[in-house]
């Protein structure tokens, strides 16, 4: 009976334009970026973040949603750093629901995004944790380990993947992409060079802002990335210290069984 | 057999008198803390350590997650979340929790490992082979039922396979599966029991623990030349032993304070590693994942359970002997519990005479070609079964059989064994010779 189950669930699932969140793998080419949090050492570039959150609330947020994620947040120490002021009046622009109220009404620092289901597309929060850009080789995982599971190298590449070709299928327009795992996407191409304006000049081409996004969506995913590396830190230096102590008080105490006193 | 003779606790003054006329619980703690211990244990006798810090570490992070988590499956997910980003130093419990699961099983695998090599199961440590048998069972349960909570993908669908298992039962499987789920299919029912029994199992692990290591302490500890501890008087036990306090407790938390530095850089700076994206999914029971792939511990087992496909003929001769009874699933199932079970029989399937493989010239090969089978499996498992990877599978699973029920049983005729250390002070004697002063005033 599962089995059954299981195999209509796969049909389905290989014929749905639902394949958008069939997990990263096969021949897809996902490109390396370098991002700034990469490495033991590596930290969020605030400013980054800040540039992916606009073309997140300008291109991104018409049908996607990233319901995880609290506005305050957006302040947080390791994030995109808004100001105070700054991130309030940005939270005020979105609608949320109130259940108390029972109706919309502009959204607080304590808010979080509202989730947006309209297009069907899937919640961005955890989307940087959910695809790994980097596979094998030969099933090993020895690549993720050297450099990392590859979710906003996955995103930067889907964005920026788009071979500009097209097909129709069962209804359903799909667009060819070099990085999703099959090749074809039921996602128009969201980004183009100079659509997203930054009020510092930043460039805003393709590839840019593919990067810029991804970093925002890395940091959605694990908002305490910085403090996570920081803490992992401290915690190793006290551990090699607490095992050099141990080392020389094992050497001290065995010495006398082994006659090396 | 007798307990290795040492120095038992005395109570001295009145007030240790009195509760020790009640209740002698510093005696039990004296007597546990310098128990004679081998005194030429290796390394690979610290996974022990590593495995009570790892129970600990699990159910204190264990206990304090569940006080943010919710076991629905409306909320489940979002609860996890909830942990990652709004509680205090959540993040790290959770990485903590998930990454400290797969030092268990790592440590597990190779404490389990140590003691085939060096013959722990044999007599008289059968009760406690069986025991760890029991414990790395239990262990296996809980790691599979935490796994379903935070109701990702993975969760899910791991969930949907493992208890698939169960419903290849002839004639009740079907039944037990339902009972199991709490319903036809994963559901709410499920991840509450599930979220109850996750909660429940470690505390009949700790105890299962005690009992473990209640009965190593009556045989005495193996050792790496797996001869016994001379036992004929204290003096001449105290040549083979040095008490477990303080020089196997200084040794062990030196051991376990590396091992902790390789543990922490992957909770800290690789946290995702051993986790599969997909969790980061919710659960969706219209969506199937494109490849449902256990944690990586439960790997050989399950290269073992996808190897006996109904193409296999000895598949193919059990079915038609049942009348179909056991079926290529079922057979599968058999196979994945059978692989488990066959290692709690190992005390009678070893004929050898000597305990330890250090002085087995055949039985090393045999015994190193039984870990790289084990790696293989994993990585097989860790694969989808096509190409070449069903093939790979199956003569993994077949030699995994035949070292437990050919190999070892006929080695104990057919090997003949290198001369064994007449002590254990003898074995350290050769490693730590002693001063010339010494070695005149002992012979």
């Amino acid at each position: 009976m599962i089995k059954s189950k299981i195999l209509a669930a796969l049909v389905a699932f290989g014929l749905g334009t639902t394949g958008a969140l069939a997990a990263g793998g096969g021949d897809a080419h996902v490109e390396d970026f370098a991002f700034s949090f990469e490495g033991p050492f590596g930290k969020y570039d605030p400013l980054q973040l800040q540039r992916g959150l606009k073309i997140f609330t300008e291109v991104c947020a018409a049908c996607h949603g990233i319901r995880q994620v609290a506005f305050r947040t957006l302040s947080d120490e390791g994030g995109p750093q808004m100001a105070e002021d700054q991130m309030k009046a940005y939270a005020a622009m979105w609608d949320v629901y109130d259940a108390e109220l029972d109706e919309d009404r502009p959204a607080k620092p304590a808010d979080k995004f509202p989730a947006n289901t309209g297009a069907g597309a899937p919640d961005l929060s955890l989307m940087a944790k959910a695809r790994a850009g980097f596979h094998g080789p030969a099933g090993l995982g020895i690549n993720q380990l050297l450099k990392g599971m590859g979710g906003a190298e996955y995103i930067a590449s889907l964005m920026a993947g788009y071979t500009g070709k097209e097909k129709e299928e069962a209804g359903t327009t799909l667009y060819e992409n070099t990085a999703f795992p099959g090749g074809w996407i039921s996602m128009a191409p969201p980004l183009e060079d100079d659509l997203v304006e930054f009020d510092d000049g930043h460039a805003n081409d393709l590839h840019h802002m593919s990067a810029d996004v991804a970093a925002f969506l890395m940091w959605t995913a694990e908002p305490k990335l910085v403090t996570r590396k920081h803490t992992g830190f401290l915690i190793i230096t006290f551990m090699v210290l607490l095992t050099s102590l141990m080392y020389l008080t094992n050497k001290k105490l065995w010495a006398g069984p082994k006659r090396k006193a | 057999m007798a307990g290795i003779p040492h120095d038992h606790y005395e109570p001295k003054t009145g007030i240790e008198k009195w509760l020790h006329e009640r209740l002698p619980v510093v005696s039990l703690i004296y007597d546990t803390l310098v128990i004679p211990t081998p005194k030429n244990l290796n390394w690979m006798w610290i996974w022990g350590i590593v495995l009570a810090f790892c129970l600990v570490l699990q159910i204190v992070t264990g206990i304090v997650l569940v006080m943010h988590y919710t076991p629905h499956v409306d909320m489940a997910f979002d609860s996890v979340e909830h942990i990652m980003r709004d509680v205090n130093a959540g993040w790290a419990l959770r990485y903590l929790h998930a990454n400290g699961a797969s030092l268990f099983f790592f440590a597990v695998y190779l404490h389990i490992f140590r003691g085939l090599y060096y013959g722990s199961y044999k007599s008289p440590r059968e009760i406690t082979w069986i025991i760890g048998m029991l414990i790395y069972l239990v262990m296996m349960a809980t790691g599979f039922l935490g796994y379903v909570l935070p109701w990702g993908q993975m969760s899910f669908w791991g969930a949907t396979v493992i208890t698939g298992f169960f419903s290849a039962i002839p004639l009740v499987g079907d039944t037990i599966q339902s009972w199991l789920l709490g319903g036809p299919a994963v559901d709410n029912a499920t991840l509450n029991r599930f979220f109850s029994l996750h909660y429940l199992l470690p505390f009949v692990l700790a105890g299962l623990v005690i009992v473990h290591i209640w009965a190593f302490h009556s045989t005495g500890n193996n050792n790496p030349t797996g001869v016994e501890v001379r036992r004929g008087s204290k003096a001449e036990a105290e040549k083979d032993t040095l008490p477990f306090w303080p020089y196997f407790v200084v040794k062990d938390l030196f051991a376990l304070c590396v091992v902790l530095i390789a543990f922490f850089a992957f909770a800290y700076f690789q946290p995702n590693y051993l986790g599969h994206p997909d969790n980061y999914i919710e659960a969706n029971p219209l969506v199937t994942p494109a490849h449902i792939v256990p944690e990586w511990y439960y790997l050989p087992f399950y290269a073992i359970l996808r190897a006996f496909t109904g193409d296999v003929w000895a598949v193919q001769f059990v079915s038609f002997i049942t009348n179909g009874i056991i079926d290529a699933k079922f057979f599968g199932v058999l196979a994945m519990f059978g692989a488990i079970l066959v290692m709690v029989f190992t005390p009678w399937l070893d004929t050898s005479s000597v305990r330890s493989g250090r002085y087995r010239p055949s039985f090393k090969w045999w015994f190193w070609l039984l870990v790289v089978d084990f790696l293989v499996l994993t990585w097989c498992g860790s694969q989808p079964a096509e190409g070449m990877v069903p093939v790979i599978s199956l003569i993994g699973a077949t030699y995994w059989f035949g070292f437990f029920l050919v190999v070892l049983p006929l080695l104990g005729v057919l090997e003949r064994p290198l001369p064994v250390p007449a002590t254990i002070e003898e074995d350290f004697d050769a490693h730590y010779p002693p001063k010339d002063a010494d070695a005149s005033a002992a012979e």
